[in-house]
């Protein structure tokens, strides 16, 4: 599994790419593994507020239903339409399979998330036992 | 996000391992506890699975599931007393679906009865019930003489071959003409090199397939198991695990135990009735279900649901009616890879059971509707040959 650097990462396996005041969502690839088959994600409108550490939709693979929790707070510019008819496509690649566009003026630091390397050896842990 | 698998089980006991534990770890399938077992819940995916034993051949480990044998010149009454279906009715060789019951008419557990010899039965009950089963067995049959009960849980691995290409990958294996098992009747031949293996063409997918019973032991339970996927390699044979299994039953509107039956729910409401012979003269639980006949029948009825809207029925999300009265509970719910809909089972009471009945289901905070189809969901297409 690859986690790449320029992202950020929640303990609740959401991954952020912050470019300026705009941040680029999705989980990452040990959500998507845990999970199975996804078939069915739950996402907001464009123009909805998220905040940090809450949840802003859910995501369901064949066997399990999981709420998706928002890295930092801002608001919805974007939805990954694509996914209302190919879930799937987070199985496929996690990396780049993106959820929500957010605008984080006024709004969202990533400061707090893990990095890449954090978020691994987090996962290791949760893992190892 | 938070991952929560399903609760397939709400028993705790130390996790226990079948002697293929070692085989589903080095695959990499994924773990999960059920029924206090550690058992793969998938391989490769949980849809690639389903639709292997679908279209083409999946393999199960079901060593989890228990074996209690009865045997002495007394079993026969053992077997009629303890089991609702008619174990009169058996020639040796045969299986039938039955259930232990409470004398309340609820479920002690579904079982599968084999007759083995005139004397000789063997009952195969649920992973997460062997010990509560066990001692019911004990208790029912305790002082009846000429019926011993063992329990021979432990020394069998338990494969499921199952799909439309199951009895083709296991003949590669066992001179035994398979062809010859009909469904639900079983005999002992060899497989793999093993002298009086028993096969068993039964299964819990919906499909044709073959259940085999061998040595418990790792080496043997590994060589049959890589043997078997070896010889189902060409049609596609996949390892398949208990979440495939899950929703394999339900498209086949297949009863599990702790969802659709429980200590709560009887015979009657389960719509298993047909299983229920009234007319033996007795059997633990028959009084209750007399009387729930002769007042008027079930209350409530297991039905099959589909969603309508955009959402899933899991497994305790509450049904309603349209206009909001709380009916029900779904006991089962899940994609369904096959049919390529949002499928459930629920309990409801016998007046909004009719077919087509529309009804919501809560989904986290919101009704999603559904409406009330026919079980089973799937049935397996006629042969064509």
């Amino acid at each position: 599994m690859a986690y790449p650097a320029n992202y950020r990462y929640t303990k609740e396996h959401e991954w952020i790419e912050v470019d300026g005041a705009s941040g680029t969502v999705g989980i990452t690839d040990y959500a998507q593994s845990s999970l199975g088959d996804i078939v069915f994600v739950d996402l907001p409108k464009v123009g909805d507020k998220v905040e940090a550490g809450k949840t802003f939709g859910s995501v369901e693979s064949v066997k399990a239903v999981s709420d998706l929790y928002a890295p930092v707070s801002g608001t919805v510019t974007a939805v990954n339409e694509e996914l209302a008819n190919a879930p799937e496509k987070i199985n496929t690649d996690a990396n780049s399979t993106w959820m929500l566009k957010l605008d984080l003026t006024g709004g969202g630091q990533a400061d707090g998330l893990l990095s890449a390397e954090e978020y691994e050896k987090f996962i290791s842990e949760e893992t190892g036992h | 996000m938070t991952l929560e698998a399903i609760p397939l089980s709400e028993l705790q006991t130390p996790l226990r391992k079948t002697a293929l534990n070692a085989t589903h770890r080095a695959a990499k399938a994924k773990m999960v506890d059920f029924g206090g077992w550690d058992m793969p819940v998938e391989y490769s995916g949980l849809i690639a699975e389903h639709m292997a034993v679908r279209s083409a051949v999946g393999l199960f480990d079901v060593s989890h599931m228990g074996d209690i044998q009865l045997r002495g010149p007394n079993t026969l009454a053992a077997v009629q007393q303890l089991c609702m279906n008619d174990a009169s009715k058996l020639e040796v060789g045969q299986a039938q679906y039955s259930a232990m019951l409470y004398p309340n008419g609820t479920f002690v557990d579904d079982v599968v009865v084999h007759k083995l010899s005139s004397n000789d039965y063997l009952i195969v009950i649920n992973a997460g019930t062997r010990e509560k089963d066990v001692k019911w067995v004990r208790q029912v049959i305790g002082r009846m003489s000429g019926a011993h009960v063992s329990d021979y849980s432990d020394y069998y691995t338990q494969l499921a071959i199952q799909g439309p290409r199951a009895l083709e990958t296991l003949q590669k294996l066992t001179p035994v003409d398979l062809s010859a098992i009909k469904n639900y009747w079983f005999t002992w031949g060899q497989v793999c090199g093993l002298h009086n293996v028993m096969i068993a063409r039964t299964g819990y997918t919906g499909e044709d397939g073959f259940e085999i019973y061998i040595p418990s032991d790792v080496a043997t339970s590994e060589r049959v198991w890589n043997e078997v996927l070896a010889a189902g390699a060409e049609f596609g044979i996949l390892p398949c695990g208990l979440g495939a299994r899950y929703t394999l039953r339900l498209e086949s509107g297949m009863a599990l135990y702790g969802h659709e039956i429980s200590d709560t729910i009887n015979v009657l409401e389960a719509g298993l009735g047909r299983y229920a012979k009234l007319d033996k003269p007795e059997f633990v639980g028959r009084e209750a279900l007399l009387e729930v006949q002769t007042t008027g029948g079930p209350k409530r009825k297991l039905v099959g649901l589909e969603m309508i809207e955009r959402g899933i029925g899991r497994d305790g999300y509450p049904v309603f009616t349209l206009d909001g009265e709380k009916i029900g509970e779904i006991t089962s719910g899940s994609p369904a890879p096959f049919l390529k809909k949002n499928i459930a089972m629920a309990y409801v009471p016998v007046e909004h059971s009719e077919l087509n009945t529309e009804l919501a289901v809560e989904i986290r905070g919101q009704k999603v509707k559904a409406r009330v189809i026919p079980l089973p969901f799937y049935k397996k297409p006629k042969k064509s040959t």
